[in-house]
Parts: structure tokens; sequence; C-alpha cells
């Protein structure tokens, strides 16, 4: 809300007048956001008044010029050109004179244009800095001024405009009259209220009203106004702060409505009353009814809008915009002003369903001070009676009665016990009574002082203790409260988990990895491109119901698609080798999906309540995943490179697993989207806990992706956190080095060889390593030799070669049963 | 030689002439000398230390000498002998010290060489700051909460005191799934975990949870619809207001150094009353030092402990949440939010691997 500090003050009384800058920082101390405090101007130089003697327009320009001759002073007429056409010969405009200088450094100057010498420029409400508004000069009411009076003055260009964004919850700030309110408590200055001006009663009904309960509205008043004359101009103090309000002039009716708004808080409406059929009627909308509004727009409505209809129909979207067909127009004389009280959610949701926020429902949708109604209407009426000779009519409609704020009570300390302060005497009941609490202070019987307050009605958001101490302490200043560091309590550190998940992240990042954090959003189509066959439990994927990029409204069940399309985006900028992790929950719907259970607020849910929200959630485990192409080791003088392989992705869940303190088992696969025939299952026991390996040839075409592109994921929380305590007794005896190489068939993996001579080594065998795998003439087609280096120790003695070969013997002849292995010759 | 029988006189065995032993000594020397390497100085010992060497020979002739002369001449061969053994071993030393120096020299590399034969890693600048606050937290005795990120919306709005028709709730800022109605939404912020936390864990309290949330702003230099947070939350018995504060100042002399600290102004969200904006002193604000919004916070709305079971006229919490993003972005200086979720390596690599 954008006020200038002249309208601020005006019901405020200060033995000195705070300058604009004291008035922001009070703003914000006492917590209302202050977005802007611009001071108009400047504006030097002679800038005056001037009437607009005599228009030529000139052709054969681009555009209308018009070249005027403009009273400036008493027997002064300057030629000016101008290029605005909203005015006529006798109005009142604003001139910058040759040697002004208008907001933003622009120095006026006479000189030639158009063929004519421009002796100063007409100016337009922007060029003043009075506001955004450019679609023409500005022209004053006549007899605002006379030709040289001082446009500074006049203007009231000597001013601030302050822009204040309250909190949702302080409706009643969205008005001079609340604003001013929060200063008089910052500065403790007496403040005469315009909201509670007291209203004479009315002589019967002036419009005949039926409010349906359906519709939410608590409070529905109307007050008439007749011969107004249409043509009567809104008086240029109002229009200069709707301007420097930033709401454009239309007609002093419509203006009279906005001004009383800014002022108090009240929305008004105003309808000509003689295009209006028939009594008022509030109500919810009927299925299929149509409203065209102000703004021309044809809406279709919804049976949650709330509306005024008459006997045509709706008129007005209530609380949000008035219909086209009873505006006040030009020629309107017979004016029926509406206030009213709406329900906050209902008018949210209305300007919600048709994308019309607008001043008005912004103010109901924080809440409307309900006394306020009559008192609006009677300010309205009493303008358009002042400035278009309107008569008001006796009569006034008042339907429906708010219901007053309940009392709050407190123990009078409790604001000293929130804060920790020690509050002066007094303070709590001061506060609340600055604020416009009815205050009560009483004894209870167990001997504690309790303070009662009566909110005032514009103050619907005190309903519980804690309200009213915010009251206090934002008021008593935020900066009175210490920095005190509670006591610390027994933590128990990371958990096991997270301290794992840590390590994870470290260790990739050290082996060379760069970590990504991909949105968790998909497009379903990356699945196909994936190549996962119908069914595949990953395309069963949660669905964004308003997703930024409509293709990609699925939730990722795994973390390749969204670290494939990082990849992409680093190869575009040129990168080449690459190798990228990311660390994050993807989202898997349950086979069986739980409705989410109905739960109250206002007490604990209970044991089952919990158990079923928490079972209606879709299982959401942390996975790690990681995707390498190109070199995983770069050529230099060292020699060549090293291509990324499907090795590399195995390694790096087996990484994981050691970050876990697991050793992974791996297990040939062949899950879309990896290389059938180059895709490892990696395992925990014989529990699968995610896949490496090359991607699937087709796949990265599919993607196009670089050739031989890798990747593994894994379920961080399917890994076990083993209470990994090892207690390794380390023997101080020397080994005995054994190699030993055997022919297998090709398709045995190497996995299980060495599984069969780790078993058959025994005790002794202290570690197995594989230094070549050979295919080729040597062992004979079909077959492949491998070669491992064994270490055998003992842990008590020095082993001899006799005893290791014994055991090398046996280990061999393990792999022989299990795996078909036979030595090589 | 002389005849075994024959009156011996030692000066008439020419070998153990000082004269003799002195050249041979000489000449030794002169050989040592001469040889330019270490395998010289070998293939020139024997000839001067072999058993052939006029040394060695001399000292042979010592038995034949009569006893009173053996004493004199043994002694003048041991000088010279020892001479000898001296001029070799100096000569070895300085020998081999040359080539050690030689060997050292040929093997000189250029160090500078680059070896970046595997590309560095580094992880996510939001990952460490998340971590470096967690262990702040986790210093100052609190646990670090999870949850997830598909979250009911009980947990997200209503045990949060939002009412049913707030306008955080709206599709124009949270991200909802299907089917309609639902029920579920992506967390709109950490706070959710605030509930959790209350309903899982025995009191007190003392949490802090950063997290992934997300709404349904477009991405932009200072908005992203996927972002992180980080949520404290602590409910005990006696808290105030000023526990508050004094946690901020702690948290924000660890983040931003010891000059920092916190100021809160009044401000408004359903979870706390009172609630506050901090604002943080950042000593290294673009500009000079100055404040900068940096989260929310406030004494956990009573209405909020009432709905995790929690007697609010027994216990008290206080709660408050930062954007990482955001504090990243000023205490970094980084211009564009978008490099922060965008993922090119070139951006996040210079943070290596801690924060």
């Amino acid at each position: 809300m954008r006020i200038p500090v002249t309208w601020l003050v005006e019901h405020l009384e200060f033995s000195e007048t705070p300058t604009p800058e004291q008035l922001a920082e009070a703003f914000t101390r006492i917590g209302l956001e202050v977005e802007d405090v611009h001071p108009l101007g400047p504006v030097t130089g002679p800038v005056v008044a001037g009437r607009v003697v005599e228009i030529e327009e000139l052709t054969g320009f681009k555009k209308p010029i018009r070249y005027c001759r403009v009273e400036v002073g008493p027997d002064q007429v300057n030629g000016i050109v101008c290029g605005a056409s909203n005015f006529v010969e006798g109005d009142t405009v604003v001139v910058a004179l040759p040697g002004a200088v208008l907001p933003g450094d622009f120095a006026i100057a006479a000189r030639k244009t158009y063929g004519r010498t421009s002796e100063g420029m007409i100016c337009s409400a922007r060029e003043l800095g009075l506001g955004d508004d450019h679609a023409g000069i500005l022209v004053l009411p006549s007899g605002t001024a006379q030709p040289g009076d001082d446009a500074v003055e006049l203007l009231g260009l000597d001013d601030t405009v302050i822009e204040v964004a309250p909190t949702p919850d302080r409706g009643y700030a969205f008005s001079v009259r609340g604003l001013a309110r929060e200063i008089a408590c910052a500065f403790e200055a007496p403040f005469g209220d315009p909201g509670l001006a007291e209203v004479p009663e009315g002589e019967g009904e002036v419009w005949p009203v039926e409010v349906d309960e359906a519709s939410g509205c608590s409070r529905f008043a109307l007050r008439r106004v007749t011969g107004v004359d249409p043509t009567a101009p809104t008086p240029w103090w109002m229009r200069r702060r709707l301007m420097l309000a930033g709401i454009r002039s239309i007609s002093l009716p419509v203006d009279v409505t906005n001004y009383v708004m800014l002022e108090l808080g009240q929305p008004l409406h105003a309808f000509d009353a003689s295009a209006l059929r028939g009594g008022l009627v509030v109500r919810r909308a009927a299925a299929g009814e149509k409203l065209t509004t102000l703004d021309e727009v044809v809406r279709a409505l919804d049976p949650d809008d709330v509306v005024i209809a008459d006997d045509s129909g709706v008129v007005s979207l209530a609380g949000v915009m008035g219909g086209a067909s009873t505006e006040v127009r030009a020629t309107s004389s017979d004016i029926l002003l509406e206030a009213a009280i709406w329900d906050p959610a209902s008018v949210a949701r209305t300007v919600r369903r048709h994308k019309l926020p607008s001043e008005a429902a912004k103010r109901y949708e924080r809440t409307v001070d309900p006394q306020l109604p009559p008192v609006a209407l009677e300010r309205a009426a009493r303008l358009l009676h002042m400035f278009a000779e309107g008569s008001i009519q006796p009569a006034r409609t008042d339907v429906g009665r708010p219901v007053p704020p309940a009392p709050v009570s407190m123990p009078i300390d409790l604001p000293d016990r929130v804060a920790g302060v020690r509050y002066p005497r007094g303070a709590s009941a001061r506060r609340l009574g600055q604020i416009g609490c009815r205050v009560e202070v009483t004894t209870d019987d167990a001997g504690t002082t309790v303070i009662t307050a009566v909110p005032p009605t514009w103050r619907a958001d005190l309903t519980q203790p804690a309200d009213l101490v915010e009251e206090v302490l934002r008021l008593e200043g935020y900066d009175s409260i210490p920095s005190v560091l509670p006591p610390a309590p027994a933590g128990r550190g990371l958990t096991e988990q997270q301290r794992r998940r840590r390590t994870v992240s470290r260790a990739l990042a050290e082996h060379g990895l760069v970590e990504v954090k991909p949105f968790p959003f998909v497009a379903p189509s990356v699945f196909d491109a994936l190549g996962l066959p119908e069914g595949d439990v990953r395309r069963g994927t949660v669905t964004v119901l308003n997703p930024l990029e409509a293709d990609k409204n699925a939730l990722a069940t795994t973390l390749v698609p969204g670290l494939l399309e990082t990849l992409q985006r680093n190869l575009a900028r040129g990168q080449k080798d690459l190798a990228l992790y990311t660390v994050a929950q993807v989202t898997l719907p349950r086979a069986q999906p739980v409705p989410v259970p109905e739960v109250g607020v206002g007490q604990r849910p209970t044991d089952e309540q919990v158990a079923s929200l928490l079972a209606s959630l879709p299982q959401q485990p942390v996975h790690v995943a990681a995707v390498l192409c190109g070199n995983r080791e770069l050529p230099g003088w060292w020699g060549g490179g090293r291509a990324a392989s499907w090795a590399d992705a195995v390694e790096i869940g087996r990484l994981v697993g050691r970050a876990y303190g697991v050793e992974l088992a791996v297990k040939a696969s062949d899950l879309a989207p990896w290389h059938p025939g180059r895709c490892a299952e990696l395992r925990v026991g014989d529990w699968p806990v995610g896949h490496a390996g090359e991607l699937h040839p087709k796949v990265v075409e599919a993607l196009g992706l670089p050739k031989r592109t890798v990747a593994v994921e894994l379920d961080l929380d399917a890994l076990p956190l083993a209470d990994h305590r090892p207690a390794p007794v380390v023997s101080p005896y020397p080994p005995v080095l054994l190699d030993v190489a055997v022919v297998v068939d090709a398709g045995v993996p190497a996995g299980e060889v060495a599984r069969a001579l780790r078993a058959g080594g025994g005790e002794l065998l202290e570690d197995i390593r594989l230094f070549d795998d050979y295919t080729g003439d040597r062992v004979g087609e079909g077959k492949r030799s491998l070669a491992y280096a064994l270490r055998f120790r003992a842990p008590d003695r020095t082993l001899t070669v006799e005893e290791a070969t014994v055991a090398r013997d046996a280990a061999v002849a393990a792999a022989a049963e299990r795996v078909g292995a036979a030595l090589r010759g | 030689m002389s005849g075994a029988n024959d009156p011996y006189d030692p000066k008439q065995v020419a070998a153990l002439s000082p004269e003799a032993l002195d050249a041979a000594v000489e000449q030794a020397r002169e050989a040592f000398a001469q040889a330019a390497d270490l395998d010289e100085l070998a293939a020139a010992k024997p000839g001067h230390l072999g058993d052939r060497s006029p040394v060695l020979l001399a000292r042979r002739e010592i038995g034949a000498l009569p006893p009173a002369a053996k004493a004199e001449a043994g002694k003048r061969v041991n000088v010279a002998k020892q001479a000898i053994d001296a001029a070799y071993e100096e000569r070895r030393a300085r020998l081999q010290v040359e080539r050690d120096e030689r060997v050292l020299r040929e093997e000189t590399v250029d160090v500078t060489l680059p070896f970046d034969r595997v590309p560095r890693g580094a992880r996510h600048p939001i990952t460490t700051l998340a971590e470096r606050i967690g262990d702040v937290f986790v210093a100052m005795g609190y646990e670090v909460a999870e949850g997830p990120e598909l979250e009911t919306e009980w947990f997200n709005f209503d045990a949060l005191n939002f009412g049913k028709d707030h306008p955080a709730r709206s599709m124009q800022d949270t991200f909802y799934v299907g089917p309609a109605d639902s029920g579920l939404v992506l967390r709109t912020h950490t706070s959710p975990v605030q509930a959790r936390a209350l309903l899982e864990r025995e009191l007190p309290v003392y949490v802090v949870c950063p997290g992934r949330t997300f709404r349904t702003d477009e991405l932009d230099a200072t908005h992203t619809p996927v972002f992180h947070q980080v949520e404290g939350l602590a409910v005990d018995k006696g808290l105030t207001m000023a526990h508050l504060k004094g946690t901020l100042d702690a948290f924000a002399r660890a983040m931003f150094g010891e000059q920092s600290r916190t100021r809160l102004r009044p401000s408004f969200f359903p979870f706390t009353e009172p609630s506050a904006e901090v604002d943080v002193w950042f000593p290294e604000k673009k500009g000079g030092p100055g404040w900068v919004e940096w989260g929310g916070c406030g004494m956990v709305n009573p209405n909020v402990l009432r709905n995790c079971g929690v007697d609010p006229e027994v216990y008290s919490g206080f709660a408050f949440g930062m954007g990482l993003e955001r504090t990243l972005q000023f205490r970094n200086g980084l211009p564009d939010m978008r490099d922060m979720v965008e993922g090119d390596v070139r951006f996040t690599q210079p943070f290596g691997t801690e924060a």
C-alpha cells in the first residue's frame, strides 16, 4: 500500500512531526515491511499553473502535435508545443517553464521543435513525479489554480510516498486508518480514528435486500445518493492522493469509493441505481450463470462464487469486481453505494478461480473491520454530496450483525515470559489499549493477575494469548529482547545413516565425481527412451498436477534420467569428460495406495491416524546415482587416456558400499537401461541394492549420449547400517606368495572363481588378487585363463612353502569342483 | 730376495726401504686421483691395495728380517698401507658424492608438469552448506531431523496452523500430485519436519532439518522452484524469544564470522506467534557491511504445539527457517541462482569437497 506522508499524519497529533525516514523506520520496527520510501520531486525552477488559451493543431507530422498558447502568469502567454491531446482550450494545466528542472534531472529550456519555438513544457503526472500515469498531460479541475500559481505547492510536491507491505494477518493495515494507528502506537501520538465516526440512524430501508445465509456475507449495507451531478470533477486533492496511491482517477463516484477504501479500508461498490432491476439478492452463484465484469470480460461463475443479483441476474462478483451492466457511467446521477463484509476464504477462492485480483479483494481476503460498512457509506455519501451536490437519501439498508470479537485472557506476565524480558509495569495493558483493545486486569482464584482484552473489531486476528503477546512484544520493540543461548541439551550427534551418507558424498567427490542436483521432475516419455519394458516398476510414477513444464509431470523413480539430462547440458556447453553424481530421494508409489486420512487439528492425532498419514505417502528412499562419459583418465604427458567403462560404474557402486561398511557382491544382470551384457547387479548378500554398467547402445542412441556412457544407481536406504565393528588380528609372520592360473569356461564369472578359490584356500589364504584375464589360442576356444596372486600367512608361525602349497592346491581343487577350473599347464 | 742364512740388513731389502714405500704411496695417490669415477677407482685399486701391490709385496718381506729389524720395518709398511687406504677411501668417498649428486641431477624432472589425470571431483555447495549448518547445531546439542519431500497436506499445512483456505495452499504456490484431492503436496518448506519431530520424539526436542523444498516459482536469477531450506525447532520448558535470539546469533557467528549478529523484525507466519523476520549482519556484504534478509522465525504457535500433542501451558518453543540458496547467494556473492540448479560442472568444481 502506497501512502503519502501528508495523508498518513492527517489524523495524528505530533509535538514534533517525524520525518518520512523516521516513519519508515517505525513501521519496520513494529512489523510493517516498508518496500519503498519515495520523496516526490525534486522540482526546481519555475513550474506553474497555466491556462490553455488557444490550441493550434500542427499537421504534416507523424503524430498529432499541438502548438498551444498558454497563460502562465498575469499578462504572460507562452507558446508551447505539446504531443498530448487530452485537453481543451480553457483547461488548467501544469507548465514547466524554461529553467525548471523536473524529477530525473529533466531540465526544461526554450527550444525549436516542429518548426515552432516551445517556451516550456506542459507536464504529465509522471513527468512531475506524481505517479505512473503518462497517458496524457495532467489537467487540473477548473478553479484549482490561477495561471502563474506555484505548482510545487499546488501539487503538494513537497511530500513523500511510503510503500508499506503489511503481513496478511493485518488486514486493517491496508488503510490510512490502520497505518495511522500503527504510527500512533509507535510514537505514542494521539490519534482521531476516522473509522469510529458516529453514523446517524437511517429512516427505513433504502433498497430491498435479501442475504442468503449460504453466501457467508455477515453484513450488507447500502446508502443511496440521488441527483449526483455526473459532470462534477473529482477535487484535485482527492485525485492527487489516489494518484500517489497508484489508483487512476475515473469519475467522481468511483474515485470516492476508492478514496474511502484507501482511507478506511472498507471496499465500496457504486451501482447506477437506475440500472438495477428490483431488489438485490446476495447468494452463491447458480451453475451456468455468467457475469460481464467491469473489465468487460464474460466470466462463467462457479457455484462457490458469491454474487449480488437483481431481477435481471448477477450484477456483481461479491467483494471482487462489479458487473458492467450496473456500473456507474458518465451519465449516472442515482448512485447506490454498497459496503459489505464477505467471507475472506470465499473471496480468496473466487480471486484465484477467476485470476482476478483487485484492491477490494485484497482487503476482503485479509478481513475487513465489520463495523466499517455504515461508516464508510456515510463518508462516501457525504463526499458525493459535497462535491457533486448529491442528496443523501435518509433511508439506509444494513443487513446482518457482525459477531463481536471474543475476549482473550492471559496472565499479565505472559509477554515477559515469552520474550525473556522484564517489561515495565503496566506495559501489557498500555500496549493492548493502544491497539484498540478494551483491557481489564483482574486477579483469579489462584492469585494470578490476569489481563483480559476485548480486541477491537478490526483485529479479528487476536484470538489467543500468543496473539496478545506478539502485540506487546512488537510495540515494546524486538530490539529489547536479549540474546541468550539456551542450556545445551545432550545431543546424540548425527545418526549412523547421516554419517554414512556424508561419507558416500565425500568419497564420490574425492573419486573425481562432481555432484549435481537435478530437479525430481521427469517426462514419462524418458522411460521409453530408457527402454524400460511395459510394466516396469519405475514407470509407475506419482504425477504432479500443476507442473511447471507440462511434459515433465512425473516425480522421478530413478535418478538416472535427471543425471543424463544434466550430462547433456554439460556436453552442450562443451564438456567432454564427465563424471556426475547425485544423492536424492526418489518417489515410489505403493502397490496398494492408502488414501490420506481426514485428520483434524486442535489435538494430537491418534497413533492410528499418524500411522495412516505416514502410510498414505509413497515410499521415498534416498538413492545415489552416477553417470560417466568420455575419459575417466585424461591423456597427457604420462601417456594415453582411459575411457570410462562399465568397470568404473561398478567400482563406484563398490565405493558406495564400502562407505556403508559393506563389500557389495556383483552379479551379471540385464536390467534396462543398461547393456544386457554389461550390467552388474550390486548386492548385499542375496539382496539387490542397485545396478551398474554401460548403458544400452539403443538408449545411448535414443538420448543422443556419447557412446559407452555408463551409469550406476543404488538405493542407499537398502544398504544395511551394519554395526561395523571389525577386530582384525594382524600376524607378524612373513607371508608365502604363490601365483596360480586356472582355466575355466569363458562364461564362468571371475567373481565365482575367486569365491571358490577363497573358500578352498581356507584360513591361511590372506589375500587373493586377479592379475590376468586371458582368452585366446593358448587356452583354446570358449575358455579363459584367470591368473591370481595368492598370499598365504599363518597367524602364529612362519608358514612354510609346503604348507602354503597344500592350501593352494586345496583352493584350486575347490575351484575345480565349483566352477570346473583346471590348473593351467 | 736374500739367502736364508745371510747376515741380514733390511736396508738391503729394497722393497722395504722408506724410499720404496714412499714411492708406492705416492704412486697410489696418483693413481687414485687419476680415477675419474668409481669404476676407474675400482679398477685402480688392485694395483695399489691388491695382493700383488707393492705395499703388500713389501709386507711379505718382513717375515724374513731379523727379529730386531721386524718391528721397524713392519711399522713402516703399515704406515704406508694406511696412507694408501686413506687415499683410496678419500677418493672413493669423493667420487661417491659426485656420483650421487650426478644421479640426482640427472633424475631431475619438471615438477610443474600437471598431473590432472582424473578430472577433479566436487560436492555441491548446497550439500556442504547443509552439512556445515548441521554441524553447527549438532555442536549445540541439536539432532538433524529428516522428512519426505512428498508430504501430506496435514503435515505441510494443517498441523502448522494454515487454515483450509490459506493462500499458500493454492496451486499458484504449491505443487500438488495426483490423483486430484490426493491430499499430498511437494513440501513447500521444511517446516512439516517440525510436526514430525514433535510427534515422533520425546520432549524436549532440539532439531535442525536441512532439506529440499518446492514452490511453483519459475526459475530465474533469484528464484528456483526446487530449493533448500534449513529449519530449526526447539521445544522445551521455559524457552523464550531471548533464547531464539541467542541461538540465531550463535548461528550467524558460525556462518558469517564473529562480527555477525542478527536482528529481528516483527512479521507473520501461521506456525509462529510472535513471528519475526531475521536479518543478519554480514560484514562482507557487497558495498560494505550491512543487514541482509536471512529468514523467518518465531515462537512456536501454541496451535502447532496442540496439534502435535504438546501442552503449550507447560512447554514453549521457537523455530526458524532459512533458504540455503539465498544464504549461499549472498555469502558467496553469486549473481544467478540458476547456476546452482543447472549442474554445470564448472560451477561446482571450484567448491571442492568441503564447505
